[in-house]
């Protein structure tokens, strides 16, 4: 029984990994190439840690499994932030069929700050009161 | 079909395919932030294999090197962000 369970669990995550795999070849942006490695891979890696905990059937081992889940969880998200903020500065494209880019023109090239599109009038509203203060 | 014939013949076998087809696109990559985030997803994957080879041998001692190289692939990747942000600052 226990071993039907790891079967399905770590057969369910390495699917999940071969398609990010494909994903990342197939896509044809880089913005979705990155969403891929991030959603993907977490879900997948995620089942197969659980296989794991399931097979060792041990309080150290779950506690490992549940840190490097734990980790993984934490950490993707921020690098994936990271990374694609970083190529949005240096200019990579994106796809010729996408149809919207809502940070056009949002970023600041010169101090890299986002603004928010509606800002003229609340900037003002923002000066005003510090130089009441 | 033991677990371990499903896991030698199964698991792994797909996850080396895996691996293969993201290793075309670190070598193929037309951008820098392409190949960083396929080496990201090379060690994510390589995470996926230790744990299956630590079922397969029944050694729990690999899941601790995979706890590492979750928290390395995420130092890498930042560190790449980082500097490529710089680099187009100071340009």
């Amino acid at each position: 029984m226990t071993n039907i369970i790891i079967m399905i669990v770590t057969a369910t995550g390495t699917l999940f990994i071969l398609l990010a795999a494909i994903g990342i070849v197939r896509m044809p942006d880089f913005y979705l190439r990155l969403s891929v490695t991030t959603k993907a891979v977490s879900l997948g890696l995620g089942l197969i840690l659980v296989g794991a905990a399931v097979f060792f059937d041990h309080m150290a081992v779950t506690s490992r499994v549940v840190a490097i889940i734990f980790f993984l969880l934490l950490t993707a998200p921020v690098a994936a932030h990271m990374i694609g903020r970083a190529s949005y500065f240096t200019g990579i494209r994106m796809w010729d069929k996408s149809v919207l880019d809502e940070l056009k023109g949002m970023y600041d090239k010169e101090t890299h700050e986002l603004k928010s599109g509606a800002e003229t009038t609340e900037k003002q509203d923002v000066s005003a009161n510090v130089d009441e203060k | 079909m033991t677990l371990y014939n499903f896991l030698y013949y199964g698991i792994l076998p797909v996850l080396s395919l895996a691996v293969l087809l993201i290793l075309i696109r670190l070598l193929k990559g037309p951008n820098f932030v392409d190949r960083v985030i396929s080496l990201d997803l090379l060690i994510t994957t390589g995470i996926g294999i230790i744990t299956v080879y630590s079922i397969l041998t029944g050694e729990a001692t690999f899941l601790d090197i995979a706890m590492i190289l979750a928290l390395i692939a995420f130092l890498g990747t930042v560190a790449f962000a980082y500097y490529l942000e710089k680099q187009e600052k100071n340009d």
